[in-house]
């Protein structure tokens, strides 16, 4: 029998298990918010899970969606069923494969999580406008707007497109519904094969590339036969709705769901009607549910085929009566008479007229409208404000819906108190931490309750834009009905918050409804907790008539043995106090669930998660409520009130998450975002900081330049502390350097994020208490005020001369002001120690170009902005181009520079007389090669501009804009390993093959770190990662031995934990080289799986045992007749074995099969050995210098002798 | 010439078995130890702390980044395969058993009761002819008492020889105040065999770094002797079958621990320095010298030199040198 499973999933995963079910070959690439359908497909191939006719789909990460576009073309050719899993940019890099696979009218489904394409900004979320983008491929796009129909019509792409030739584009939005959770009904396999047909399969093998039936594809051809061939694939578009439609009929059949290429739902004799597809088209819908059940006109058509196109059956779903027709889009094609699906909607309506189909009483008033760019909240009220505008006389087209544009006025009004949702719908709302497992928690609680009750579940989940101390916030609706609600619960019965900090953040009751159920997470006694609120949270609970319980879920979880872990708790908590199931029942089921999640982690911590839950319910306790807030403390202000205006009007609305209030006006229109604004959020997300003490600290500097985060600084002043705070600590320094100067190692106690590394770090002990150093952690809160001001008075203190300085090595780089700072990085991560290193050491000529990852998130995420400036107002000057382009948008940013300064270098000369001889000729022989010489340029090019200012010439004032490119300049070209060694290796390659002075930093990770640690080829033998589970079989690129090979590229490969005076050198040395210089610098990272704190030992440990050599090729060496190559490290004095068993990422080998791991260690120990052998005897050639043209005569004449 | 020799219950071939070290890691070494005449095999520990440990640290380290950040909600490739449970160790217990014809004895080494004494149930599913229970506990809490401790050992030996059918042998670490009491309660208890002693690693300071280094080194035939004496006292008073383990590396070694009362010796370091053809050279000694010495078997020479048999038990019971007048008993 042919039973149905009810599963609940999320919209990737629901695509996925029809996609992996239909195909052989899989080739992908990560890409958010696509990358889960690629990993749960390679996840389930590694099982050995077998798609429809008994086969393990093989699937294959690529070094780029172009490369998997290519792969995937390559394997339909060859005849096999493929598919391929993508989004956003990744999308744009397969439209050339699209135009062919569909012009050689090729069946292949593919899946789209729709997300927003870069323009002004990169943005994750989901909009059309990358699926928009691919309308002209030739390719058929089908449109699902819930997570059963992501499940449903991914099966319908797969059959559609083997019936009719065209490729199918099968798309759902990105993160509505890609990573909604919902309960939905599974399609067997019974269903898939009724549903693709076996006859058109053996087709498309028929047609297979094979020397077996030799033909061609791929021809070029002329003007006399390219237009005719063209046309001759129309009659397989004319056919393709109605093979649809037949397919969708047998969906209906077998499933009872039914879709049609247009689905009409509203008033039988609607007036006002709303087209619409993706996700929105359920707020539609459900809106139109809602206001029709009022009397209302109104109606919705969704559309599901759109492309292509169906005039008759668009036509045929709009209802007589209708007058008026919003058509709205969610993207926008700026310059354009309209966004596309409104063009095409008048375009039918036209043809419609044209060809005799109209069936309108009267002629219809069609308007476009945009909504939802980049996941904006479209909700019933915006609904409603469309349906009031349609209303209207004349109601306006290309309005926009969802924000409030004051420039251009495009934006319809709506009102937010409008809300619609049925009382019997049970919506809770959780703000929690990343790091406290919530949203796990609440995915398990939705599919508990999906499992145990017929009722119908949605879980969606909202995450932070920064990566430490992510907050996140849960919505879960529980419905008698299938969930129509694509947007966020606006009024919850029950909220929970996770983390007591939070109520001084982030308003967690303004979506509380009245006589809702508040559960708090709260340190100390349920008879404390009333009186720590703010007033605020008092004030709502007290309005709204909260029923108001608080546990103190961290003292459980420590007395359970759980250290910090609350997740169980808080879950035990949610369902004892919401009456969602019984309370028994639930208990046992969430007991069952820990069973299952952690038999895996060993019975022991089953053992202490069960504890947890039975000890939770004597600790949770409901608050009586007094008759009025009692409370004179209030939520502080979101930024300080000496914050400049930008930010107090923009980026602190950001930040309280009410960004959406902001009006067009407050953008700027470019993108161009003021830099510097990190400082501004001060998160206190340490329960530790390091606290420093003068007397056993040796000044070494390790804990400054280890500093992920900017937080603990160091500084040499020869000011007088007088006005100093009391608590604020110096002692005197003991270099020679700055003889007589005073030193201070200071914290900031709000922007730390207590990663330990700095404490790690710390070689000064205690004699005679050794675990006592220079630097312990102590708690923050009660160091807080007093440190806060000391950092004050620290960040005024003058900064170090830079032109005294002779010379910089690690600890003198360390006093140099990092203009990288509190970034919202990773506690503890290996990356942002280099960055900030770089702007220390030439942040204030400073250009980078970011590839997109990690380091363009942390570097440039808003809300606020990381780089800085120092009190010149000079900093690093930050852009993110793309992934793929990185190398050739950073040589780009050289070549204009370098144009600028032979412009000016020019103007110079020309004016010469002018300004006068000597200046100019100082100006051009600047030695710039120290931070001497650059004050000393600075200082000329200062008076040149003086000077130009009394020239009344067109040629003065343009040398005056340019004035500034006569002070060296600095390019560094930075990113991941994703970027360099895969998806961006043929730019970069093509830029170190060049003599441009740029400089690369690779902050190699080994792993693709932002999409969720996909392979990369830097990934190491042996290392589990997404796509490699089993261990990666062969070992990473030597993208460093791959440079020297060019012979004119500097290449160092560092790694601060191991030797931080080798890693400044190779900075300084990359800078100074003049030509393309490569840093690959080994990053610790929390896809490794260990103790961040712990990350810059095991980088020494990776150089001790020979796995992360360190070495300088610097070609400036062949030239004094010197080996290039000079190794930094030595032979290997560790085992690679114990460098791997401390990584997660090493060790999972190991525990799932022990042999394997075993195999990889021996290959990785001779890898090692092999390694070092292989550059101890490179350091040992030196390179025959150019022979001058006589020598080369004498040579050659002794040859002939 | 009889070098069968009891040990938990069954009859071994000969007294020489390999005790638990990564000397049973590999399927090869064990077959080249069965050949070369191991009696029965020991495998490696199964440590309940550090499984209890890395299951902590992977929710720590790898489950907490999870779900935080959209574009990332997980970091590993199925954090769920990362099985942290016995499993491994079960699964090698399985290939052992396929592998070879020898008895396995599987150990399993605890600190405290808790939900890890499920793992010596598993071990008998998964084919262990035996258990040897390693109490390893350094008792640094000035809180716990001696009594306190031992009552919590006994607690686990009545436990998992409840829940067994297969014998179980108990490993012990020398530092009991009072050891023969202890050893008989063990035996009351219900171990089936006592393993004497445990050799641990062993802290040693780096006074440069001002550091705590930890090392395990190999044992030399000297450390017999405080396994000799703990024999010969144990020897005749206890049912439990008797193992010596550290410090047997000849036949000599073998003949003094079955002299003073044991039915097995363990060999580790002797194996480890010398490969396991070692154990073949020690049997053949073994024989050899039992021939040269008249001896027929070794439940003859079981025991002879034994604090019940000796005709000076007081070599055995005193701490300290005595000049030989002094140690006459004279009344």
């Amino acid at each position: 029998m042919n039973v149905r499973e009810t599963i609940t999933v999320d919209g990737n995963e629901a695509a996925a298990r029809v996609a992996h079910r239909a195909s052989e070959v899989i080739a992908i690439y990560p890409i958010t918010p696509s990358s889960t359908m690629g990993e749960l497909a390679d996840e389930w191939s590694s099982r050995g899970q077998v798609n429809l006719w008994g086969n393990v789909p093989e699937v294959i990460e690529m070094q780029s969606e172009g490369g998997a576009a290519g792969a995937v073309h390559g394997a339909l050719q060859a005849g096999a069923l493929a598919t391929t899993f993508t989004a956003s940019q990744g999308l744009l890099l397969m439209i050339p494969n699209m135009y062919k696979i569909a012009g050689e009218l090729t069946p292949f489904a593919m899946h789209v999580a729709a997300r927003t394409l870069a323009t002004h900004a990169l943005s994750i979320f989901g909009d059309h406008s990358d699926v928009m983008a691919c309308r002209p491929t030739g390719f058929a796009l089908l449109a699902s707007a819930s997570v059963q129909e992501a499940h449903d019509l991914a099966a319908v792409a797969h059959a559609a497109t083997l019936e009719s030739r065209i490729p199918f584009l099968h798309f759902f939005d990105g993160f509505r519904t890609s990573h909604e959770v919902a309960k939905i009904q599974a399609l067997t396999d019974e269903d898939l094969r009724a549903l693709l047909s076996e006859e058109a399969i053996q087709a498309h093998r028929a047609r297979a590339l094979t020397p077996d039936r030799p033909v061609l594809r791929g021809t070029a051809q002329n003007p006399d036969s390219f237009f005719q061939a063209r046309e001759a694939c129309n009659r397989f578009y004319l056919d393709c709705p109605e093979l649809v439609r037949g397919i969708l009929s047998r969906l209906a059949a077998l499933t009872g769901r039914s879709y049609h290429l247009f689905d009409y739902a509203g008033h039988p004799q609607a007036e006002r009607v709303i087209v619409i597809m993706g996700s929105g088209a359920e707020t539609v819908l459900e809106t139109v549910d809602h206001l029709s059940g009022l009397g209302e006109k109104v109606g919705v058509v969704r559309v599901r085929l759109y492309r292509p196109f169906s005039m008759e059956d668009f036509l045929e779903a709009l209802p007589a009566t209708m007058r008026a027709v919003a058509v709205m889009d969610r993207t926008k094609e700026p310059g354009a008479l309209g966004d596309p699906l409104y063009l095409d909607v008048i375009a039918a309506l036209a043809q419609g007229r044209f060809t005799g189909v109209h069936r309108f009483r009267e002629e219809p008033v069609v308007v476009g409208g945009r909504y939802g760019l980049s996941s904006k909240e479209f909700t019933p009220a915006m609904v409603r404000a469309i349906f009031q505008e349609l209303n209207k006389d004349r109601p306006g087209s290309h309005f926009t819906v969802g924000i409030v544009d004051d420039v251009t006025h495009t934006s319809l009004l709506h009102d937010p108190a409008f809300q619609i949702e049925p009382e019997d719908v049970f919506r809770a709302l959780f703000y929690g931490l990343g790091a406290d497992g919530t949203v796990g928690a609440n995915k398990n609680s939705i599919k508990i309750i999906g499992s145990e009750t017929d009722r119908f579940v949605q879980g969606y989940f909202v995450y932070d834009s920064k990566k430490a101390g992510a907050v996140t916030v849960s919505h879960l609706r529980v419905s008698p009905r299938p969930i129509r609600s694509a947007y966020s619960i606006e009024s919850a019965q029950f909220v929970a918050c996770h983390q007591f900090e939070f109520l001084d953040r982030i308003d967690v009751l303004e979506h509380a409804a009245p006589g809702s159920v508040f559960l708090l997470n709260a340190p100390g006694s349920a008879e404390e907790v009333w009186g720590r609120l703010p007033r605020e949270v008092q004030e709502q609970i007290l309005e709204k008539r909260i029923r108001f319980f608080a546990i103190d879920a961290y003292a459980v979880a420590r007395e359970s043995g759980m250290g910090g872990r609350i997740n169980t708790i808080m879950q035990t908590c949610f369902f004892a106090i919401s009456g969602v199931l019984p309370r028994e029942e639930a208990l046992a089921q969430i007991k069952r669930a820990i069973e299952k999640t952690y038999a895996k982690r060993g019975p022991e911590i089953v053992r202490r998660n069960f504890e947890a839950v039975d000890s939770t319910l004597a600790h949770l306790h409901e608050i009586p409520l007094p008759d009025s807030a009692g409370a004179s403390r209030h939520r502080p202000p979101m930024v300080s009130e000496a914050a400049p205006d930008f930010v107090q009007k923009v980026t602190a609305v950001l930040m309280a998450g009410k960004g959406d209030l902001l009006p067009v006006s407050a953008f700027p229109v470019d993108g161009t975002w003021p830099v510097g604004t990190a400082k501004w959020e001060k998160r206190n997300l340490a329960l530790e900081i390091p606290v420093w003490d003068t007397q056993i600290c040796i000044q070494c500097n390790q804990c400054a330049l280890v500093c992920p985060h900017a937080a603990i600084r160091a500084k040499v002043y020869s000011e007088l502390l007088g006005g100093a705070p009391s608590t604020f600590k110096a002692s005197p320094y003991r270099g020679l350097e700055f003889k007589g100067m005073s030193y201070t190692i200071q914290v900031a106690p709000e922007d730390c994020t207590g990663c330990n590394l700095c404490v790690a770090v710390c070689p000064a002990k205690d004699r005679t208490n050794p675990k006592h150093k220079a630097i312990d952690m102590s708690p923050q809160a009660p160091l807080r005020e007093a440190e806060r001001e000391n950092y004050r008075f620290f960040l005024d203190l003058p900064e170090v001369d830079r032109s005294g300085l002779k010379k910089i090595d690690h600890k003198i780089s360390q006093f140099l002001e990092p203009l990288f700072e509190y970034s919202g990085a990773c506690a503890g991560c290996g990356e942002t120690p280099y960055i900030k290193l770089l702007t220390q050491l030439f942040g204030d000529r400073l250009l980078v170009a970011n590839a997109t990852g990690c380091s363009s998130i942390y570097g440039g995420n808003l809300p606020t902005t990381p780089y800085a400036t120092n009190r010149q107002g000079r900093g690093p000057a930050w852009s993110n181009s793309l992934f793929e382009d990185n190398a050739e948008f950073g040589l780009g940013l050289r070549l204009a520079l370098d144009s600028h300064h032979r412009q000016a270098m020019a103007l110079l000369h020309h004016l010469a007389s002018k300004i006068g001889e000597t200046l100019v000729q100082e100006l051009v022989e600047a030695n710039q090669s120290s931070e001497a010489g650059l004050a000393a340029q600075r200082e000329r090019v200062a008076l040149l501009r003086q000077r130009l200012s009394g020239i009344p010439s067109p040629q003065a004032r343009v040398l005056e804009a340019l004035s500034d490119y006569l002070v060296k300049k600095s390019v560094w070209l930075v990113g991941g390993d994703g970027w360099a060694y895969d998806i961006g290796f043929g730019g970069l390659d093509h830029v170190l093959s060049g003599r441009r002075d740029v400089n690369v930093l690779v902050l190699d990770t080994e792993v693709y770190s932002n999409t969720g640690g996909q392979q990369s080829k830097a990934t190491p033998l042996g290392a589990a990662a997404k796509f490699a589970a089993s261990g990666k079989e062969v070992g990473k690129k030597d993208l460093g031995l791959l440079a020297t090979s060019y012979g004119h590229v500097y290449v160092a490969n560092v790694a601060f934990g191991a030797k931080m005076a080798q890693t400044v050198q190779a900075f300084q040395e990359a800078e100074s080289y003049p030509g393309p210089s490569l840093i690959i610098a080994y990053s610790h990272c929390i896809a490794h799986g260990y103790d961040m704190a712990l990350g810059a030992s095991q980088q020494k440990l990776a150089v001790d045992s020979g796995v992360w050599p360190l070495y300088r090729f610097d070609p400036r060496r062949i030239a004094a007749g010197e080996p290039p190559l000079h190794l930094d490290s030595g032979p290997p004095t560790a085992r690679v074995a114990d460098y791997m068993r401390n990584e997660s990422r090493f060790r999972v080998i190991e525990r799932t099969d022990p042999a394997r791991f075993k195999g990889f260690l021996r290959k990785a120990q001779e890898a090692a050995r092999k390694r070092h052998a292989v550059y101890q005897q490179l350091a040992g050639i030196t390179v025959p210098r150019s022979a001058p043209p006589e020598e080369e005569t004498r040579d050659a004449q002794t040859d002939k002798s | 010439m009889d070098l069968t020799t009891p040990y938990l219950g069954r009859t071994l071939p000969n007294p020489f078995l390999p005790g638990a070290s990564p000397l049973s890691d590999e399927i090869d070494t064990i077959r080249r130890l069965e050949d070369a005449g191991a009696g029965a095999i020991v495998l490696r520990s199964l440590f309940e702390e550090q499984i209890t440990r890395e299951g902590l640290a992977t929710i720590a380290h790898l489950e907490r980044h999870g779900e935080s950040f959209a574009e990332a909600t997980s970091f590993f490739p199925n954090p769920d395969s990362f099985i942290l449970g016995p499993e491994e160790y079960l699964g090698h217990l399985r290939k052992v058993k396929e592998s070879v014809g020898i008895p396995v004895f599987a150990s399993l080494n605890g600190t405290t009761a808790g939900g890890w004494l499920e793992y010596a149930r598993l071990m008998e599913q998964a084919g262990a002819d035996a258990l040897e229970l390693n109490v390893y506990h350094v008792a640094t809490n000035p809180g716990l008492s001696g009594t306190a401790l031992e009552q919590e050992i006994l607690a686990m030996v009545r436990q998992v020889k409840q829940d067994l059918s297969i014998a179980v042998a108990v490993k012990l670490s020398p530092f009991f105040t009072s050891f023969a009491h202890f050893a008989k309660s063990l035996d009351e208890a219900g171990a089936d065999g006592l393993v004497l002693f445990n050799r641990f690693y062993e802290p040693d300071l780096d006074v440069q770094e001002l550091e705590v280094t930890r090392a395990l080194h190999l044992s030399d035939s000297s450390e017999l002797l405080l396994r000799l004496r703990w024999m010969a006292i144990l020897s005749g008073r206890v049912k439990a079958s008797l193992a010596v383990t550290g410090g047997v590396h000849t036949a000599l070694d073998a003949v003094k621990s079955i002299m003073a009362g044991a039915h097995v010796v363990q060999m580790v370091s002797a194996l480890i320095l010398n490969g396991p053809s070692h154990l073949r050279k020690v049997l053949d000694d073994l024989a050899a010298w039992m021939e040269e010495n008249e001896w027929s078997s070794l439940a003859e020479m079981r025991g002879n030199m034994s604090l019940l048999r000796v005709p000076d038990p007081k070599v055995y019971e005193r701490g300290n040198y005595m000049l030989m007048l002094q140690g006459r008993e004279l009344f």
